[in-house]
Parts: structure tokens; C-alpha cells; sequence
């Protein structure tokens, strides 16, 4: 208990971090996925095939590569200046943005045929479909693997820690240099981890229970 | 009213369409004038369904013109979007949007498409809901009604954008026995005020009853069209009385 009381602050600014990173990420990892999933059903070749693209490139690369390559590799093309802890932020995005997009792809997948018809007989156009009719019950339909990506983006945001970001996977170090007792620091750290993740897992069952009537 | 002036309201000329190498509408020719009501029958697999759903543009054509209103069908895209929201269509299976009420199902398109402000959508759609009977059900999500109900919720929402044709495609079929009558009382109430009306069907009733003329579809072709006295009375092919023989002695 007193490697956690000694070093409260320490505790507190990296989870702190850890918060921020996976907010910001998860709020843009949602937004860019979505759009993805819409390139990805679109009726437009092109657009289908930048999607496919994406998901196929960026999935497939290791989480530690797209880190390396924003925070090592990106800097000497020059564009636009990034600190750390932005350029963690655009690689937890860039890369969990890939699976939310196959996500919500396989939730629009569960969305009956029919309901698309519908709209279009209705005189709707195709981002009017997704957006009001398509889209919301797909997400409806996804809801568990949807956390469970998310819950998958709060932990990634510790290989933030191995680039410059003092979020919590950061503590062990800390606590290192201090002498405290590692072992036990990394216990509250799985702790503190746990207790971030209950209100995502509460997150899912009431979106379950509340959306389960619709249908 | 001369026909130069008016346009029909369908015009399908030469329409041919495949699924594969099967040929589902073979050189399909018809015209429906304003305000007929054409009840289209047929063995399944005759293509019935799909010449219903090509007038919209739910299935595309491979060769041949189809005009509503005196206007081309356009290729998929805003225009076309403009072109369904005046040709109402009221699905076999209903596909009233799950995730919303029945009032919100019928609002949505007006508000959506036409811009047309909440409230008032609210009130014609209740209106709408009134005229088919299911006015005390508007709140609740289409799971919870039966068939019936909510295939009138379906009609209510395509009348809703005030359709210059409705297109009904085997609106019936899906329906328990008990159900199929209170949809087709609101159907031939709607074929009494006026309204253009194709209708994929198999209720032989409404078609004596509603009908203005009968055509009968056989392997993707319009064997027969007629009135519905000289279809049933006196069928010409023998592939309708084929039809009939099957469907009118059980």
C-alpha cells in the first residue's frame, strides 16, 4: 500500500494520461472508424477500395510500428510539428480506427436488407440511409465487441509509455528510479487498469439492456 | 384530359432484365394511366415482383425505358432519390424501421426528404395513422404490432410523402389469414379516392373487387391484360387458365 500512498501524485498524473490518451483517441478512433465502415458499403469502387485498403494495411501492422513510424520516422517529412503526446494520440487513432471500422462494418452487415430498401423507396439518399437508419441499428448490434475494442485501445495506450508519454505504463520506471518496490507497483498499476475498465464494461450492459428492445 | 397532354403515370417499353442467365422480364411493355388501380398476378417466379420493383428502380433494367410520370427513370444518385420520394411502395415483408416508433417511422422521410417541420410531420403522420386504424399504436416500436398493423403502419408511411403511384409488392403474403383483410380494406379504400395503384398480389378478391384491369405474368412476360370480369370469366392463354384452374378450385 505505501508504494501506492508514497507516490500518489506519480499514480495520479500517469493515469491521468492514460485517460486523456484514450478519450481523445476513442472519441476520433469512433468518428474515423464509422466514416471508413461508410467508405467501406459505399456504391463508389473508389471509395470502397481506399477503405479495404486501410483496413488491410493498417490492421495488419504491429501497434509498436505505427508508433515508431509517427514518432521516429514522421518527424523528417516535415509537415506538421507533433509533441509526444499528440503523436500517440494519432497513432492509437490511426490504428484502433481500423478494427472499429470492421466493427461497425459487421453490425451493418446484421442490418436486413429490407430496411435499406425502405429508405430508398422513400426517396432518402444513401448518407441519409446510413445515417438514420442503417448506421444506428448497426450499432446497436455491435455493442459488445465495440467495448471490447475499446477496452483493447485503453491498454494499447500504454505502449504510448515506450515513446515519451508519461502516462501510466510510464510508473514502473518511475518507481524504479526511486527504489520503490516494483512488483507491488505494478500490481496497483493492473489495479488502477481494472477500475478504469469496470465503467466501460457497465457501459455495455446498459446500452445492451436499452437497446435490446428495439427489435 | 387527352393523351398527348397527360404522360401515363407508368410507361415500361422493351424492359428486359436478367438475373444471370436467367431472363426474368422478357420485352415487358405496359402503360398505367392516372388513377387506374392494376393488380398484377401470376405464378411465383414470374417476374411479377421484379417488374414492381423496377419501376422505382430497386432492381435496374438491362435494356428498355421506364418512364413515371413522363419522366425517364435517372440513373442512382439525387435525382433518382427525388423521383422515389413521389412513388410510394409498400414492401412484402413490411421493413418498417426497427429502432424507430411507428409515428417516427412515418414522420422520418417527410422531414428527412420533403424538409417538412417536425410538428407538422407529426400531425399528418397521425393523421395518416388515424385513417388506417392503428392511431393508438403510434408510439409504440413496429415489434410489438401484429402483421396487420404493421403493414398499415407501412402504408401509412409511404402515403405520408404524398405519392403520385403506389407500388404494393405482395403487401399480403406475409400476413396470418386474419390479418390479410384489414390491409386490404385500407388498400381499396386508397383505390377508391383516386390513387394510382400497381399491386403484386394473390388475393383474387381485391383484384375483382379494386381492380380497374388485371395482368397476368407468366415467365417474365405479360401474357394477359384485361379487365378483371374478362380475366376470370374468360382467361385467352392457357397458361391463366392454367393459373386460375389451380388457385380458384381449393
Amino acid at each position: 500500500m505505501s508504494v501506492l500512498t508514497n507516490n500518489l501524485d506519480l499514480f495520479l498524473s500517469g493515469f491521468g494520461t492514460t485517460l486523456r490518451l484514450f478519450l481523445i483517441s476513442g472519441v476520433l478512433s469512433l468518428v474515423l472508424g464509422t466514416i471508413l465502415a461508410m467508405l467501406r458499403v459505399s456504391p463508389v469502387p473508389v471509395f470502397r477500395a481506399v477503405g479495404t485498403t486501410y483496413v488491410t494495411v493498417v490492421r495488419n501492422t504491429p501497434l509498436t510500428l505505427v508508433f515508431v513510424f509517427f514518432v521516429f520516422a514522421y518527424p523528417y517529412l516535415e509537415i506538421i510539428k507533433f509533441d509526444f503526446f499528440t503523436s500517440a494520440v494519432v497513432a492509437l487513432t490511426l490504428y484502433t480506427s481500423a478494427f472499429i471500422c470492421e466493427v461497425v462494418r459487421s453490425g451493418i452487415n446484421t442490418v436486413p436488407i429490407g430496411q435499406a430498401e425502405a429508405s430508398r423507396a422513400l426517396g432518402l439518399t444513401f448518407g441519409q440511409m446510413l445515417s438514420n437508419i442503417v448506421l444506428p441499428q448497426a450499432m446497436r448490434s455491435v455493442v459488445p465487441p465495440m467495448v471490447s475494442t475499446l477496452i483493447a485501445l485503453l491498454k494499447n495506450t500504454t505502449v504510448a509509455a515506450g515513446f515519451s508519454v508519461a502516462e501510466a505504463g510510464r510508473i514502473r520506471d518511475a518507481l524504479s528510479e526511486q527504489g520503490e518496490n516494483v512488483l507491488v507497483g505494478l500490481l496497483w498499476v493492473a489495479a488502477g487498469f481494472i477500475i478504469l475498465v469496470m465503467p466501460l464494461t457497465l457501459l455495455q450492459r446498459i446500452l445492451e439492456k436499452r437497446w435490446s428492445v428495439a427489435r | 384530359m387527352t393523351a398527348a397532354s397527360t404522360p401515363p403515370m407508368i410507361r415500361m417499353a422493351g424492359v428486359d432484365k436478367f438475373f444471370g442467365p436467367l431472363h426474368v422480364l422478357k420485352d415487358v411493355q405496359l402503360e398505367v394511366p392516372k388513377g387506374q388501380v392494376v393488380v398484377v398476378l401470376g405464378p411465383s417466379g414470374s417476374g411479377k415482383s421484379t417488374l414492381c420493383r423496377t419501376i422505382n428502380r430497386l432492381e435496374p433494367i438491362d435494356s428498355g425505358t421506364i418512364e413515371v410520370d413522363g419522366q425517364p427513370l435517372p440513373a442512382e444518385g439525387k435525382e433518382l432519390a427525388r423521383l422515389r420520394a413521389d412513388v410510394g411502395m409498400v414492401f412484402q415483408s413490411f421493413n418498417l424501421f426497427a429502432h424507430k416508433t411507428i409515428v417516427e417511422n412515418v414522420m422520418l422521410a417527410p422531414v428527412k426528404v420533403r424538409k417538412t417541420a417536425a410538428a407538422e410531420a407529426r400531425k399528418t403522420a397521425m393523421e395518416l395513422l388515424e385513417r388506417v386504424g392503428i392511431a393508438n399504436q403510434a408510439e409504440k416500436f413496429p415489434a410489438q404490432l401484429s402483421g396487420g398493423q404493421q403493414q398499415r403502419a407501412a402504408i401509412a408511411r409511404a402515403l405520408a410523402m404524398r405519392p403520385k403511384v403506389m407500388l404494393f409488392d405482395e403487401p399480403t403474403s406475409a400476413l396470418d389469414p386474419e390479418m390479410v383483410q384489414e390491409v386490404l380494406d385500407v388498400m381499396t379504400t386508397l383505390a377508391k379516392e383516386g390513387m394510382t395503384m400497381l399491386v403484386v398480389t394473390h388475393e383474387m378478391g381485391f383484384a375483382r373487387k379494386a381492380a380497374n384491369r388485371v395482368i397476368f405474368m407468366s415467365d417474365g412476360e405479360i401474357v394477359e391484360d384485361s379487365t378483371p370480369e374478362e380475366f376470370f370469366s374468360a382467361p385467352k392463354s392457357n397458361r391463366a387458365k392454367d393459373f386460375l384452374g389451380k388457385i380458384l378450385t381449393h
